[in-house]
């Protein structure tokens, strides 16, 4: 187990890159600490793959250093680094049997086998399989055979961090619930450093203790899930975080006042005149639907997702969702809608401003 | 009933039935008359029952040839199939080299039959060849006219060096169809080089193996123009395998009975091992599934 | 106008895949096929298709019976999980196959091209090739070809599974809109509940070769006829208790006890599964009904705004969705309420026992 220093780290493919546009990964310093559940969060194309594969080793950066706690290991092979990986897909040894799979990685480093038999039933009984230890891998469903390579991750006590690159793409809704917790809990019980890759909001805020979310090559925030949801620093991470993303609307910010096209906006805090195109941004969890409070709003579709339900409406011209709980009733009189002052964030060119309360 | 049914489709099949029935069907029916019938000439047929069989079966020649086409078959198997299988997992994976590799395989490929054999003939001698007078030239004694040794190395190396390329390119497409990840898992899981060809790639070339070892076989056991041409089943009876001594024995000597005879028995042969063969293999993969 | 099947079924190899369904899909509305992973929902479309022949029964479309007929002279278009495109031709080229195929004026394809591309917003891609466009925007492609050939049914076979998670809500939100303009009849198999409410219309929940419900998508949620469709859809998964009814008390897992007044009056004395969704557990008492569960928490996650618990009671394995950040000790006791109203009451051959629950 280790901590994981990225160190003025960058990667382009193009072999001598010009401008910053020829960076796939733009340059960055993180430290990440040990025994930490990270998640490397969002579109594809945002060079969340490049970064996964510059600490598996599969691609040596352009620049910077990668350091495993104090080793350096920026150039050091996949094989010398220690780590275990779950890909996308379920890798698993078709001819092997189930315990011949989880036992793999341990008896190629010649361990004891008393050992190895100890610790294969240990990880068994983890991912739920003992009862079909004895079978071979081949024709097992999806489901199983990505819990082998789970399993097969997590069978070795002394790896630096296990990788995780989008595991659950091919798991039905059901079973993502079942093998989620698991991780959860097989981070708990072993405190492995894990890095988690994905596309999906729901996985990474629910995985993660810290999540690092990705736009166009830069890390553009990365933080607990609490505070990217209530704080995002960037338009970006309000989209790409919580569903529906966060609304924004264009707005001349006057101290405590947002003034939009549809009326003016109250603020939870004074601020200083932004520079550049300014816009408030608020959460569709801190919208309300009311009779004459708030901006005049057109309802354009109500969507009904069972536990709550979503309101799109029309705010002069701008599309905002509302997210109404269960059981509250909908009606034609709710012309209007109310922004939660304490939960309004200020943007300008794209980044968060802050206010003084 | 598992499709839509539409019977029109049958007429186009139609013209290839027709096709098969002149070209194969009614040959093999002529050669199945002549294997049970003794003839004179004249179109005059006296029955035979299984005489011709018998006689075969108890051919001194026969014995002799089928064991000499056993052992060929079962040499070029152990040569091929491992060196192919060398040569793909050591090809490169990609780029300009990974084309031209593939180009230079499939050239041997390309040669016409009798051209190996022709090729082959003159590379041996030892007056003009290039490897006959190497060798020559080396001290050693080497005549493939005169030695039956040398004679069947040649044949041997002929063979491989003309298709060891199908079954290197059969492996080299099984082993592009394995992703990236898995080599990746090994590395991590630290497999040894051994490890990674047993347990990732075998399992993912057995399929084209399975083709591959198939055709060779059927290939091997049935040749006839490269020994043919190089030695013309020389010296002696040394290199005369099975389809040499057949056309010896219907052209040659006009033995056409015991010829047809000797033909229904060579494709029953044939058609028995692979079938034994390919249900031995799929079920041997049926079982792994389990 | 309509397509109807009528106790369609399909064996293969000496097994059921599907079981015989009936079903009317009427002219111009949206049906989702909602189930797991080989619970049936591609046999089905592609009987629809006619890409199968059923073993026994009969598809109705228009009041002609197509039973036999082959894909081509069907008026059916298809769009599969991967995204499948001509890649040697253009945007433009690939959207007009199907009309070229057609023999169509190549006045009347380019006008037909323009507008579905406008549609589904492919315009400025019309000279791209496929490969150099992102997944959405192939996948935007490819329903423009299936819809431009302005076919009668059009098959999505989990479409947006393949995309990223923020251009799946993308598109999701787009298709009704799509759809709506077209008029055909849209089926769309999914494995994810919350999908099939998004897209509203109606709703058929498949589990292993059965239809086992039918209906407007937020009634199939709301009143699940059995608890496996109530399983199927539901995510996070329904959860389930044992209960007891006896005499006028009902007795819920480990000894939680209510009257069984209400809708529960009715029932008879017996053995029952009572199911309940995540969302309707809570971490404090809502009214004076709530009844309250000794649990242990298993593990906790955090979405931001929400946090899912994952609790045992007793050997019963629950997920609840409780509103805000909760930080809570993994392997303490908690206290976890639930209204009676939000009870399904299961009978032991999975059938609902009682009237429809508030849900």
């Amino acid at each position: 187990m280790a901590r994981i220093t990225l160190s003025n780290l960058a990667h382009s493919y193009v072999p001598q890159p010009k401008s910053e546009a020829d960076y796939a990964l733009k340059q960055m310093d993180h430290v990440w600490d040990d025994g930490g559940a990270y998640a490397l969060l969002g579109a594809s194309g945002c060079g969340k793959t490049t970064l996964l594969n510059i600490i598996s080793g599969l691609v040596h950066p352009s620049q910077g250093r990668v350091l495993f706690g104090d080793a350096d290991v920026t150039h050091a092979p996949t094989a010398a680094r220690n780590i275990a990986q779950v890909f996308q897909f379920p890798v698993v040894y078709d001819t092997m049997t189930v315990r011949e799979n989880l036992a793999f990685p341990l008896r190629n480093r010649g361990m004891d086998p008393a050992y190895i038999a100890a610790r294969v039933s240990q990880i068994a009984a983890m991912i739920g399989m003992e009862a079909t230890l004895d079978r071979k891998a081949r024709g097992l469903t999806a489901d199983a055979k990505q819990k082998i390579s789970l399993g097969r991750g997590m069978v070795r006590q002394d790896v630096n961090a296990i990788l995780f690159d989008e595991p659950l793409t091919v798991i039905d809704p059901h079973m993502k619930w079942e093998l989620r917790t698991q991780l959860k809990l097989l981070h708990r019980e072993f405190g492995h450093t894990m890095i988690y890759v994905t596309h999906d909001q729901t996985e990474a805020l629910t995985f993660a203790d810290k999540v690092v979310v990705l736009h166009e090559g830069r890390v553009v925030q990365m933080g607990t899930p609490q505070y990217l949801f209530d704080t995002p620093e960037h338009t970006f991470v309000g989209y790409f975080i919580g569903s529906p993303g966060m609304n924004l609307l264009d707005a001349d910010i006057q101290g405590t006042v947002a003034q939009t096209a549809a009326g003016p906006v109250p603020l939870g805090a004074a601020y200083a005149p932004p520079q550049g195109r300014t816009q408030i941004g608020i959460r569709p969890e801190y919208v309300t639907m009311s009779a004459s409070e708030g901006l005049p709003a057109r309802v354009l579709r109500i969507e009904d997702v069972g536990r709550h339900r979503i309101i799109r409406a029309d705010v002069a011209g701008t599309h905002i969702s509302v997210i109404v709980p269960e059981g509250q009733p909908v009606g034609a009189q709710l012309t209007h809608v109310r922004f939660d002052p304490a939960h309004i964030n200020v943007y300008a060119n794209d980044w968060r401003v802050k206010g003084t309360r | 009933m598992d499709k839509t049914q539409n019977n029109r489709a049958w007429f186009l099949v139609l013209p290839v039935l027709v096709l098969v029935a002149f070209s194969a069907v009614i040959p093999l029916m002529t050669v199945v008359n002549y294997a049970f019938n003794d003839t004179f000439g004249q179109n005059q047929f006296f029955w035979n029952g299984l005489g011709w069989f018998e006689d075969m079966l108890q051919s001194e020649r026969m014995h002799g040839a089928f064991g000499r086409q056993v052992l060929f078959s079962a040499i070029i198997l152990a040569i091929e199939v491992p060196l192919g299988i060398y040569i793909a997992l050591n090809m490169p994976k990609s780029g300009f080299w990974s084309s031209f590799c593939l180009v230079l395989m499939a050239l041997p490929l390309l040669i016409p039959f009798n051209v190996v054999g022709t090729i082959w003939q003159i590379f041996g001698r030892v007056d003009i060849g290039l490897l006959g007078h190497s060798l020559a030239a080396l001290g050693i004694d080497y005549n493939y006219t005169n030695d039956p040794l040398d004679a069947w190395l040649t044949i041997i190396a002929m063979d491989v060096w003309h298709w060891t390329s199908l079954v290197a390119l059969l492996c080299y497409a099984g082993l592009q169809s394995i992703p990236q990840a898995y080599y990746q898992a090994a590395r991590i899981d630290q497999a040894s080089r051994w490890s990674i060809f047993r347990y990732i790639e075998l399992p993912k070339m057995a399929g084209v193996l399975l083709i591959a070892v198939l055709l060779r076989f059927m290939d091997s056991f049935m040749i006839y123009t490269e020994p043919f041409v190089l030695t013309g089943g020389g010296p002696g009876n040394s290199t005369t395998f099975l389809s040499i001594d057949l056309v010896k024995m219907a052209v040659g000597q006009f033995d056409l009975g015991p010829a047809a005879a000797f033909s229904l028995m060579y494709f029953l042969v044939i058609l028995l091992v692979s079938w034994v063969f390919y249900t031995v293999m799929t079920t041997l993969d049926k079982q792994e599934g389990k | 106008m309509a397509l109807e099947l009528q106790a369609v079924s399909r064996m293969d190899k000496g097994q059921v895949i599907l079981h015989p369904t009936t079903l009317r899909l009427e002219q111009g509305t949206m049906n989702v096929l909602l189930g797991p992973t080989s619970a049936g929902k591609t046999s089905l479309m592609r009987l629809m298709a006619g890409l199968d022949a059923p073993t026994a029964g009969r598809l109705i479309w228009n009041g002609q019976d197509v039973t036999g007929m082959r894909v081509q002279d069907r008026r059916v278009a298809m769009v599969y999980q991967q995204f499948i495109n001509y890649p040697g031709m253009t945007v433009y080229d690939n959207i007009a196959s199907p009309l070229r195929l057609m023999h169509k004026s190549t006045a009347e394809i380019d006008r037909a091209v323009r507008a579905t591309a406008e549609m589904l917003k492919l315009t400025p891609l019309l000279m791209r090739k496929p490969l150099e466009l992102s997944g959405g925007q192939q996948q935007r492609c490819a329903l423009a070809r299936a819809l431009v050939k302005e076919a009668g049914l059009v098959l999505l076979d989990e479409p947006l599974a393949n995309l990223d998670y923020k251009l799946r809500e993308e598109l999701r939100a787009e298709i009704p809109r799509i759809f709506a303009q077209s008029g055909a009849i849209f089926v769309y198999a999914t494995t994810e509940p919350e999908e099939a409410l998004l897209l509203g219309g109606n709703t058929a929940t498949l589990w292993e070769g059965r239809v086992t419900q039918f209906g407007a998508t937020p009634d199939v949620y709301r009143n699940p006829g059995d608890a496996v469709t109530a399983r199927v859809f539901s995510d996070p998964p329904m959860n389930f208790v044992a209960c007891v009814k006896e005499r006028d008390r009902l007795t819920l897992g480990q000894g939680v006890s209510l009257p069984a007044t209400g809708r529960f009056a009715a029932l008879r004395d017996g053995r029952y599964q009572a199911g309940f969704r995540a969302n309707h557990l809570h971490l404090h008492q809502k009214n004076g009904d709530s009844l309250a569960f000794a649990c242990t928490l298993g593990a906790s996650e955090i979405t931001g705004s929400e946090t899912f618990l994952h609790l045992h009671h007793g050997a019963d394995r629950w997920t609840g969705l409780v509103h805000g950040v909760q930080d809570l000790p993994i392997g303490g006791q908690v206290s976890i309420w639930l209204d009676p109203a939000h009870i399904y009451m299961f009978a032991p051959d999975g059938r609902l026992a009682t009237p429809k629950a508030e849900a």
